[in-house]
């Protein structure tokens, strides 16, 4: 069930990127995408009653959920950080151009 | 060879370094990224003596059969790649001395590109599913901020679109990892093939190969996701698109694909997905061809271009003959060069005239020899003329499609073949013969080291074919033919070993 | 970029000191407890924005502090690259784990992912900050317009 509502999310990024005419509208749907499959990564690695893979005092013998999938949404995470800061650039460098983040307003190339 | 991680440590350690150095003095920067391509290059042609490494990074070995550790794998097809890509890297470096003076911040410039090769070099070594996807990141993020390295209003765009697209295609790759590691339980590529190969492919495997298409495909260009590659390449600076289309949507599209789909879903041997990269290939192949024929510019023209020649290597693969993955890998190696070529030679032409209008053009070869001849070269190499390069790889595509009894596509390869050919001589027409116009009576051929970069990639171009001589096939090409036509036997290869 | 008010410049200087430490504190305990380098580096960033969004960009020279934070980035990375290649310098595998361990639980153990921390927290710190101050001089460039 959880499932369902990651690839939603993911749908509704999908939405965002692909109806929203503003700049800054779009880059929020990617970033929405990102995060639907960051949840996605976190559920897959969920243990019945596992709790936080880290070994302290007291804990070294518990259940653990699976660790691999955290690490790889940490990874995610900054790849993420740096392809939004490039994108907002992006938009801001655009918008010094045309004065405006709407997308029917600067378009000049053509498919 | 201990020492495959430098493909990846060498352009890193040169790009983080670029920032310190860089404004010490002038020169450094062109010195040191030169450098640091020129040893990839010397690396990359000790490594054709190498037979199958596997590195694991930190010493990480296998526990009870089950690799825990991030590996790097250099096989046959990934020693073709990074010829290719060290190749095609170090002679645009080397363009790039002269052609990026007019440009500020040369420093930063090297630095991003020597992150988009440490990127490349990265997805063709690595042997672990989600380094593949990080490794395909740094590239693409450093191929998106050089698309906008001009920050005109025409290339912020272009780079804009190309960044949404991409990062769309990230994240299918990335929900695609994340459904094969739920049903394999591991990242590694070696040891999902094997669990995959034993759990028997099912609707899941289907799934999981779809999304990495989409994603993949979007990376490489093909027809139905092809849209941002018109802009996005014209746009970058012409080293860059000789990168981009030389080699980027090879490694992170097409060499990605073929890796994730042959070799860790073993769909090599499932005929209905073939099919569907066939289907792909040739429209792309058509698509590609009819609009390029139609545009003035250039650059688009060439960029257009690209999207049909991606059509025929991913037809050529689709095929799922020996023949077939021969034929794309030696035309996927060709088109690396070509390619390259005419960017770079309409980097020489804006270089010296400014203008990339085709129609504005006329007569360049008159006071532009060197640009004009080694352009000739590429384009009667790109539209399939004997004996050139590209000649003997489409003669193997359409040879592999009769074998393979799909005479329509046979057909159509060769229809878009003729198209090729009058688009090209169409550049050669407008912009190399004819009339030298009034504005150009003054230009001069360019610099001497843009130049010997282009003279030797049209010496590749020319003897490319020699590769298909048995004794130097047996060393370069059949090995990275193996290792996609026998996709199932990677995982013992490397569990193996 | 203009600063905000007096009740904001006062209670900024009282906490960034602290906010400064706390971003430390995670850095160097990242093999002990969550955290670590990229998370740390974050915080250490957030205490310099937070200053420079409370006293304004306009008395800061912007272009400086955007060169240094960008040499202070480059040196992070290149110290972390450098942990990870004294594997190969010495012969044997990238990354590996080439210093003493020590006992769990303790602050000096683990070998080179501590030094590795430190380099990613001034890399990921002096990064963001780099970016944030691009992006404020683009904005306050776009508002002059």
């Amino acid at each position: 069930m959880i499932y369902l509502l990651c690839v939603l999310l993911l749908l509704i990024g999908l939405y965002g990127v692909l109806v929203k005419k503003n700049l800054i509208k779009i880059i929020i749907g990617l970033s929405i995408m990102e995060y639907a499959l960051f949840l996605f990564f976190a559920v897959i690695g969920y243990r019945e009653g596992g709790t936080a893979p880290i070994i302290t005092k007291g804990f070294e013998k518990a259940v653990f959920v699976d660790p691999l999938p955290q690490a790889l949404v940490l990874t995610a995470i900054v790849i993420g950080l740096a392809v939004t800061a490039l994108l907002v650039s992006l938009a801001v460098r655009i918008y010094e151009k045309h004065g405006t983040f709407d997308i029917r307003k600067i378009r000049r190339l053509k498919g | 060879m201990n020492l495959i991680v430098l493909f990846v440590a060498i352009p890193l350690g040169a790009a983080f370094l670029m920032p310190l150095l860089g404004r010490v003095a002038r020169k450094i920067p062109d010195i040191l990224a030169n450098l640091a391509n020129f040893s990839l290059l010397v690396l990359a042609l000790l490594a054709t003596k190498q037979g199958l490494v596997v590195y694991k990074i930190g010493g990480w070995e296998a526990v009870g059969g089950i690799p825990i550790g991030i590996y790097l794998v250099l096989d046959g097809l990934a020693v073709l790649m990074l010829l290719i890509v060290n190749v095609i890297g170090f002679l645009a470096t080397f363009y790039s001395v002269a052609y990026m003076e007019r440009y500020t911040d040369k420093p930063r410039y090297y630095t991003l590109f020597l992150l988009m090769i440490a990127g490349m070099n990265g997805v063709i070594l690595s042997g672990d599913m989600f380094n593949i996807f990080v490794f395909m990141e740094i590239a693409a993020i450093a191929s998106y901020a050089l698309v906008a390295f001009g920050t005109e209003a025409e290339e912020l765009e272009a780079a804009f679109k190309y960044q949404v697209l991409g990062t769309v295609a990230s994240c299918f790759i990335l929900f695609g990892i994340a459904i094969a590691y739920s049903l394999t339980g591991t990242l590694n590529m070696a040891d999902m093939s094997r669990v995959i190969a034993q759990q028997g492919i099912g609707t899941p495997v289907f799934f999981v190969g779809t999304l990495f298409l989409v994603g993949f495909g979007l990376k490489a260009a093909i027809m139905p996701f092809h849209a941002w590659l018109p802009d996005a390449h014209p746009s970058a600076p012409a080293p860059i698109s000789a990168m981009l289309s030389g080699v980027l949507i090879k490694a992170i599209g097409v060499y990605a694909l073929c890796r994730v789909l042959f070799n860790v879903l073993g769909l090599g041997k499932v005929s209905s997905f073939l099919y569907i990269l066939l289907v792909l290939g040739t429209l792309s192949m058509i698509a590609g061809s009819l609009l390029a024929l139609g545009q003035r510019d250039f650059k688009r023209l060439l960029a257009y271009s690209s999207i049909s020649q991606i059509g025929y290597i991913i037809l050529a693969f689709g095929l799922g003959t020996p023949l077939g993955f021969l034929g794309g890998l030696f035309h996927l190696l060709n088109h690396a060069t070509f390619k390259s070529l005419l960017f770079l030679n309409s980097g020489a032409v804006v270089y010296s005239t400014g203008n990339r209008d085709l129609k504005k053009m006329g007569g360049l070869s008159q006071r532009m020899p060197v640009t004009g001849t080694t352009s000739m070269i590429a384009s009667m190499s790109i539209s399939g003329i004997p004996p050139l390069s590209g000649f003997w790889s489409k003669l193997i595509i359409i040879i592999a499609a009769i074998q393979a009894q799909q005479f329509i596509f046979a057909l159509l390869a060769v229809v878009v073949s003729i198209i090729t050919l009058a688009y090209y001589l169409k550049v050669q027409k407008l912009a190399f013969f004819g009339k030298l116009g009034e504005a150009w009576q003054e230009i001069k051929e360019v610099p001497a080291v843009m130049c010997i970069s282009m003279i030797i990639l049209a010496v590749l171009c020319v003897g490319l074919g020699i590769l298909l001589i048995p004794g130097i096939k047996a060393v370069i090409l059949d090995p990275a033919v193996e290792v996609l036509y026998n996709g199932a036997r990677y995982a013992q290869l490397i569990l193996g070993s | 970029m203009r600063g905000m008010t007096l009740i904001v410049k006062t209670i900024t200087r009282l906490i960034v000191g602290l906010i400064f430490l706390y971003g430390i504190y995670i850095v160097f305990h990242g093999h002990l407890t969550p955290g670590g380098g990229f998370a740390g580096g974050i915080i250490i960033a957030g205490a310099f924005i937070l200053l420079v969004l409370a006293e304004g960009s306009e008395e800061l020279s912007t272009e400086v502090k955007k060169w240094r934070a960008s040499l202070f980035e480059s040196l992070g990375i290149f110290i972390f690259w450098f942990l990870a290649m004294l594997g190969v310098f010495a012969g044997t595998f990238f990354f590996l784990n080439l210093l003493p361990k020590g006992k769990p639980l303790e602050l000096l153990s683990a070998g080179i992912i501590l030094p590795c921390n430190i380099g990613i927290g001034i890399e990921v710190g002096a990064a963001l900050f780099a970016i944030f101050i691009t992006l404020a001089v683009l904005k306050g460039k776009g508002d002059k317009e």
